[in-house]
């Protein structure tokens, strides 16, 4: 008994120390979520009280985990449930492990619908409730919800977005140059061209690329034929080619790699900034826009979410319609259509315990997106929810990605690696990819080597 | 109980580590305490000894490298029997083929060249005034981890176009005689020539430690007979010294080419397996747990293990040959 007691003794001295150190480090992050919240909308989660949820994601950085952290905070004061947050770096290949090991995570972000379907063949996840249902079709398209369906059942519910067609420059530079943005292919190919000319010779280039990115080295690249593919081929064929109906070296992908190629591997179009054409597999994707900011590139296409890697080349560069950086839309063919490519995570549940229902349901719900959007001051987040009103986005550009990712007349496709199966998505699509930059492979003998690598089943 | 059971939080998790550690002092105290007694059957001791050992090394090694053997045989989820399909697709892809190709470069030169380097090293230090600063050099980078010294190599090695200034030593000493900048760590077969350097810079240190102190138990008298005879410099070298410290060489060989065959970090750190330079540990890693494809991934490790074997036991007979000597 005596034990016990001091056991019990040595528990609390610990975690009072421990509750020290956490108030230490709390009292430094912004006080977003005032204590002022409006719970009518919660009370459809009932009274959670007591109740634990833990949440896995890919996201570890303290400036976009707490944000996350913070945007938790109405449910838990509504509810009484307490929401723990935990990211890391290694969640792809951690989440399978936790998973089998019978460790897994309430809740994990899941960023690819690739994996939400080797998830779902391990039988240790649960479908979403019947409220989640209802908040995902009231408030996103239909094309989210069939991502994640195994079945006919719904395996997740959307969280964040991003949108992928997007080509960062300098308004100001292009003013000062005289140049304009491009609203078809062939003018961002004369463009392209007009840059060159002017600055032949040196380090000055049209593009600047990177696709390091540590073992997923190449997936910037991927995204580049993905983007391609819905402008040479269409998004019918684009489905095609991710369902593998047609090989992956269907003569159709060959010449959209290759349309990507016309860029990416034109020495004269690359890499600003930074080199030859085979510099773009050594440079780090994080650090290859930068060299737009020195002006030695005019154009680097990338991710929505790029926009918070501006602050860390330059603290006062402005990301404004008329500042020193903003993105076009990668332009199509003509200007009739506009494909746009996306990605964004899922939130899947490993128990069906009815907290970790209703929060998973809460996330699919305008409440959650529009208190991320507020917990989020510096940018850089949003979610393709109806209900998220755009005011609440601070950033003009997440605004402008918000309209694109919403914009009923839009195509959207999934980014492709994440849905192909891992062995291709996160292998030997990465790894070709970058083999045809760095190793100058021909595209159709990168196309052979994976569609040989295409898993049997 | 349930906080035992199910520690979260820090404090938590730190009590039931005491607790463990507190009931295995108790179990091998109470262990010790038994097998002293005198008069008790035989097995009781034999069992209280070597159980422990035994059943960790039942579960911690013996199950799992079985569980991999089987998984080499069955698919990436390792719920169909395929064969040696895995086997087949690691011995007739081209990518394969490639890693299969570098694992050998590796294992041939790395412990070739580190022990070389190591004893000739060995040698020209010994007896000198130099000799204790000489060796902590060259012993230094085994002081240090495998990433730490695989970013370190990573920056010897930068690359940067050559209008702009050089951050990498090594480029900049080509540009000084007048060269171009290279990629070091893009263009193959050259690069994973570049990484078995930084594995030879770490491993040197300990060959030359081992071989120096073999060079020193020489008995005098045979070095100074030699002497006596009129054999000096290389002939010393190659027909005395040499011979003299052959068990050590072989051992030291056999360990380096070991260490070789499970080398992980440089690869990963470096090129991330990139641009052909991957090897059979680091695929192994790739395969299972960033690909999902365990079966290939099992097959790797098993290759890997068959490789490693006939090396551990020349090595266990070596040392036991040069035990029974002294």
């Amino acid at each position: 008994m005596i034990h016990k007691h001091a056991a019990k003794g040595l528990v609390a001295v610990l975690s009072a120390t421990a509750m020290l150190s956490l108030a230490a480090c709390s009292s430094g992050s912004s006080p977003t979520a005032a204590a002022s919240a409006d719970c009518t909308a919660y009370s459809q989660y009932g009274d959670l009280s007591g109740k634990t949820v833990s949440v896995f994601t890919s996201i570890s950085a303290d400036e976009e985990a707490t944000p996350h952290i913070e945007s938790y905070k109405d449910f838990e004061q509504c509810t009484g449930a307490t929401i723990k947050y935990e990211g890391s770096k290694d969640f792809e290949s951690q989440l399978p492990v936790r998973v089998e090991a019978g460790n897994a995570p309430d809740i994990a972000y899941i960023p690819q619908p690739g994996l939400v379907n080797t998830m779902v063949a391990t039988g240790k996840s649960f479908p979403v409730s019947d409220l989640a249902i209802q908040n995902i079709d009231a408030n996103y398209d239909p094309v989210w919800k069939d991502l994640v369906t195994v079945d006919g059942k719904v395996y997740a519910t959307p969280v964040g977005a991003n949108v992928k067609s997007f080509v960062w420059y300098s308004p100001k530079m292009f003013a000062e140059k005289g140049y304009t943005v491009p609203m078809t292919w062939d003018e961002l190919i004369a463009l392209s061209d007009k840059i060159a000319a002017d600055n032949s010779g040196g380090v000055t280039k049209p593009w600047c690329a990177g696709i390091e990115s540590g073992t997923a080295t190449g997936w910037p690249a991927t995204d580049w034929v993905e983007d391609l593919m819905l402008r040479v081929n269409g998004p019918e064929v684009y489905d095609q080619w991710v369902n593998h109906t047609i090989p992956f070296n269907d003569p159709k992908v060959v010449a959209a790699m290759d349309k990507a190629g016309s860029i990416l591997k034109n020495p004269k179009y690359v890499n600003g900034g930074f080199g030859d054409v085979k510099t773009i597999a050594t440079t780090a994707f994080a650090d290859a826009g930068a060299p737009i900011l020195d002006g030695t590139c005019f154009m680097h296409r990338q991710a929505s979410f790029y926009q918070a890697n501006w602050a860390s080349f330059d603290e006062n560069a402005t990301i404004a319609e008329d500042g020193d950086i903003w993105a076009f839309y990668l332009p199509a063919m003509t200007t009739d259509t506009k494909p746009v490519l996306f990605a964004g995570e899922f939130a899947m549940a490993f128990a069906d315990r009815p907290e970790v229902q209703a929060f998973q349901a809460y996330l699919a719900s305008p409440e959650w997106s529009n208190a991320k959007a507020k917990a989020t001051p510096n940018g850089g987040w949003l979610s393709a929810n109806k209900g998220l009103d755009p005011n609440n986005l601070t950033k003009p550009f997440d605004k402008l990605s918000y309209e694109i990712l919403t914009n009923p007349q839009a195509v959207l496709r999934f980014d492709g690696s994440d849905l192909m199966p891992s062995a291709v998505g996160a292998g030997s699509f990465w790894k070709g990819m970058t083999n045809w930059i760095a190793l100058n492979q021909s595209s159709q003998k990168v196309a052979d080597s994976i569609e040989k690598s295409w898993p049997s089943k | 109980m349930t906080w035992f059971l199910k520690p979260e939080t820090l404090p938590e998790k730190f009590a039931v580590m005491l607790l463990a550690v507190l009931l295995f002092a108790m179990i091998m105290g109470l262990v010790l305490a038994v097998v002293d007694r005198p008069r008790l059957p035989r097995w009781v001791p034999v069992v209280g000894y070597l159980g422990p050992a035994l059943l960790l090394i039942i579960f911690g090694l013996l199950w799992p490298g079985m569980l991999t053997i089987r998984n080499s045989f069955y698919n990436a989820t390792s719920t169909d029997y395929i064969g040696l399909a895995n086997y087949q697709q690691i011995f007739t892809d081209e990518g394969f083929l490639i890693v299969l190709r570098n694992t050998v470069f590796w294992v041939i030169l790395v412990p070739l060249v580190a022990t070389a380097l190591g004893l000739i090293y060995a040698v020209l230090v010994d007896r000198t005034r130099v000799e204790k600063l000489a060796k902590t050099l060259i012993f230094l980078p085994m002081a240090i981890s495998m990433v730490g010294a695989s970013i370190i190599w990573k920056f010897m090695y930068e690359y940067r176009d050559p209008s702009l200034p050089q951050i990498g030593l090594l480029n900049q000493v080509v540009m000084w005689l007048g060269g171009q900048p290279q990629q070091w760590l893009l263009n193959p077969p050259l690069n994973t020539f570049m990484l078995i350097v930084v594995m030879i810079w770490i491993q040197a240190g300990f060959a030359m430690t081992v071989l120096s102190a073999a060079i020193k138990a020489i008995p005098d008298e045979i070095v100074e007979a030699a002497k006596v005879d009129g054999v000096t410099g290389m002939k010393l070298f190659v027909n005395i010294t040499v011979p003299s410290v052959r068990p050590a060489i072989i051992v030291v060989l056999t360990t380096i080419a070991m260490g070789t065959l499970k080398a992980f970090d440089i690869v990963y750190t470096m090129t991330g397996g990139n641009f052909n330079t991957s090897i059979v540990a680091n695929e192994f890693y790739t395969q299972s747990f960033n690909q999902g494809q365990r079966g290939l991934g099992a097959a790797l490790a098993v290759l890997l293990f068959i490789a490693v074997t006939p090396m551990i036991i020349y090595n266990l007979r070596q040392m036991r040959i040069s035990e029974g000597e002294r």
